[in-house]
């Protein structure tokens, strides 16, 4: 193997972040050249790398370790360089430096903080992200994208500073700054935790997602659809594998963005509600956190990537084109956008995990990993969630987008670059699904496993459909909900509404308080005035004239009593 | 863009929309059958039913969607009630007190 390889300079994300660089100050005709070229070759380095750690360098008096090639980080580099190729094709067409500037050093950065073997350049990456993302939604360059970026960027950063403080504490509670197995059982595991379940949205601590992500440009909701919470779900896996309230936790995120997802209008906000609930099945993995659970964690992260990445991509084909992408005001866009349409029932199917498309082979994992533990509830959750995904993302946001009633839209189909890019993911969620064994041979851990078995198949199908006959049922029978539009409350609700108002009472309780006070004091103010006036003023009793006799008087008086004083 | 033509398009026409409701029911009917031709692994006794996939399917679905379809009046606000303008509004400039 060369020697150069093993230096920090042969990073991928380096690769990615100086592409990025020279995007910025190269002619517009050649950022397709190089959207495309550069993650292909970041791709070829890393497969160049041999496993182990590489990259030492020295950085604030630590010894940081840039490159750690294993099977857990190289599968998610991989997936990460795949998506930053296929939103490269897919934003082919935008003519827009900082949106091409800023996806290629959030790719980078990701890419950085997979492939990290501690704690401090996670942390340096881990803050990259957030600061290269957030102009992907400011992008936008709408009055509303600005406020929401501001709030996704103040969240990013807090799980930024969550994560530096966790790794100073762990830091002095342990002398290592080594991003291997950290656990729950110290303060700096605790708060590390808390900055990666940030990022990988964890119930309440989730709405980030669905604020931000409908707010950014077309290719910029595919871009960031891809790394934050992936990244944050590897950090888990590879910090807190096997930790037990990682499966109640994702069980939870599984099902109640279902909920939502099936009241709300905004479709790439469905998709947002529905990238959770995926979540949701990965975090159940890495809590079971046995080989084969986090095998399907890894599979169904790659296969998460590429299909939600193709419905993000169809459903920003029909904003691009129509102009909206609210469920209330689509419908019967497959006569204008056939090919479209045909992306996104693939994405939808390979989501739904229906046999043969790439959801089915790396759900599956886990779900078998649950039953095979006997943890029976949080497999009965993952089983419900599987019936709400059907729902939300597999019937809904294709039926109501291109079929349903006609709305009247006669459009183009989407630009030529958006239909490769959505051709080429829609030929990896296929074949994935229909050839596993690939996927299988680069994941982490070396289990035997087979998702074609007749059961499995049988089962999955019996599912799916009666779940589709019950859509049947409910539509026909007027029982479905109707596209409407409106906005539902979140957990966002909580700091967008409640604190603020709470700020809004304090101020005002201690604005009152303060009147009163000044209000008492003028008062007192106001009588000490009075007596001062009463003695002194023009009318006061040092004031009035007094006649020469009472003046004798009063000095004969004190000179008495000075004699007295003094005698 | 422009308006539709009168003609119904493939997926509008009456026909077709009853074909596939119907593969749909044979599908499902076609499933409940398979239940007798293949061997179960249970991991749990309950999952070993008759019927359990197909029920489970049927009945979380219908809990899910009518869930949320309860929840709707409780959580649905204006589209505006954050006081955030959205793209569309974008055109009309915004006044100063809009902000918060």
């Amino acid at each position: 193997m060369s020697d150069w390889l093993g230096h920090a300079m042969a990073s991928p994300a380096l690769v990615l972040m100086l592409g990025a660089a020279l995007i910025a100050c190269l002619p517009r005709w050649l950022h397709g050249v190089w959207l495309l070229v550069i993650p292909a070759a970041a791709l070829a380095l890393l497969w160049q790398l041999p496993m182990g750690l590489h990259g030492q360098i020295g950085l604030f008096g630590f010894d940081l370790t840039t490159l750690r090639v294993d099977g857990l980080s190289r599968i998610w580099a991989t997936i990460f360089l795949i998506g930053s190729f296929l939103t490269g094709l897919y934003a082919l067409h935008v003519d827009d430096r900082i949106q091409h500037v800023s996806a290629l050093v959030y790719a980078g950065a990701a890419v950085g903080a997979v492939l990290a073997g501690d704690l401090v350049t996670l942390f340096i990456y881990w803050e990259a992200t957030a600061i290269a993302s957030v102009f992907l939604i400011w992008a936008s360059r709408t009055i509303k994208a600005h406020i929401v970026g501001l709030r996704y960027l103040v969240i990013q950063v807090i799980s930024g500073l969550l994560l530096m403080m966790g790794t100073i504490i762990h830091y002095h509670a342990t002398g290592s700054i080594a991003f291997d197995h950290l656990g729950l059982a110290t303060p700096g595991g605790w708060l590390i935790f808390v900055a990666f379940g940030i990022k990988a949205a964890f119930p309440l601590l989730h709405n980030w997602v669905q604020d931000a992500y409908p707010e950014a440009t077309v290719s910029g909701t595919v871009i960031l659809s891809i790394y934050t919470t992936k990244l944050a779900i590897y950090s888990l896996a590879r910090g807190y594998a096997g930790t037990e309230a990682l499966i109640t936790i994702g069980a939870v995120m599984t099902i109640f963005p279902i909920f939502f997802a099936v009241i709300e209008n905004d479709l790439r906000r469905v998709l947002a509600y529905s990238l959770n609930n995926q979540l949701g099945f990965m975090v159940v993995g890495i809590g079971i956190g046995t080989p084969l659970a986090l095998n399907g964690a890894a599979a169904h992260a790659f296969a998460h990537i590429l299909y939600k990445g193709l419905l993000f991509m169809s459903m920003g084909a029909v904003l691009h084109r129509v102009g909206t992408i609210k469920a209330s005001e689509l419908g019967g866009l497959y006569k204008s956008m056939p090919w479209t349409a045909a992306f996104c029932i693939v994405g939808s199917m390979s989501i739904s995990a229906f046999p043969l498309f790439s959801g089915f082979v790396t759900k599956s994992m886990i779900l078998t990993a649950a039953a095979e533990n006997h943890h029976w509830i949080a497999w009965l959750a993952l089983l419900v969630a599987s019936a709400g995904v059907l729902d939300h993302s597999g019937i809904k946001v294709p039926f109501f987008s291109f079929f349903h009633h006609d709305a009247g839209f006669r459009v183009r189909e989407a630009p030529l670059n958006m239909l490769l890019a959505m051709g080429a993911t829609a030929a990896l969620c296929i074949g994935i699904g229909v050839y596993p064994a690939p996927l299988y041979a680069i994941l982490p851990f070396d289990v035997e496993y087979s998702p074609y078995t007749s059961t499995h198949v049988i089962n999955q199908l019996q599912l799916l459909m009666f779940a589709a006959l019950a859509f049947v049922v409910l539509f026909r029978s007027g029982l479905y909900p109707p596209e409407v539009r409106g906005l539902n409350l979140d957990s966002d609700w909580l700091y967008r509404r409640l604190l603020p108002a709470i700020g809004r009472g304090i101020r005002d309780s201690v604005a009152a308080l303060r009147a009163r006070i000044v209000a008492g004091l003028g008062q007192l103010a106001g009588l000490a005035g009075h007596w001062l006036t009463d003695a002194f003023g023009t009318n006061g009793a040092a004031a009035r004239t007094w006649t020469t006799g009472v003046m004798l008087l009063w000095v004969t008086a004190l000179l008495a009593a000075y004699l007295l004083l003094y005698y | 863009m422009s308006q539709s033509d009168a003609r119904p398009g493939l997926f509008e026409r009456p026909g077709v929309i009853r074909t596939i409701i119907a593969l749909i029911v044979l599908i499902c009917a076609g499933l409940v059958v398979a239940e007798f031709f293949y061997t179960k692994h249970p991991h749990f006794g309950f999952d070993g039913w008759f019927a359990f996939y197909p029920l489970a399917g049927f009945v979380a679905y219908c809990f899910i969607v009518l869930t949320a379809k309860m929840l709707r009046p409780a959580l649905r606000r204006n589209e505006d009630y954050y006081n955030e303008r959205d793209r569309q509004a974008l055109q009309t400039p915004m006044r100063d007190d809009d902000h918060e």
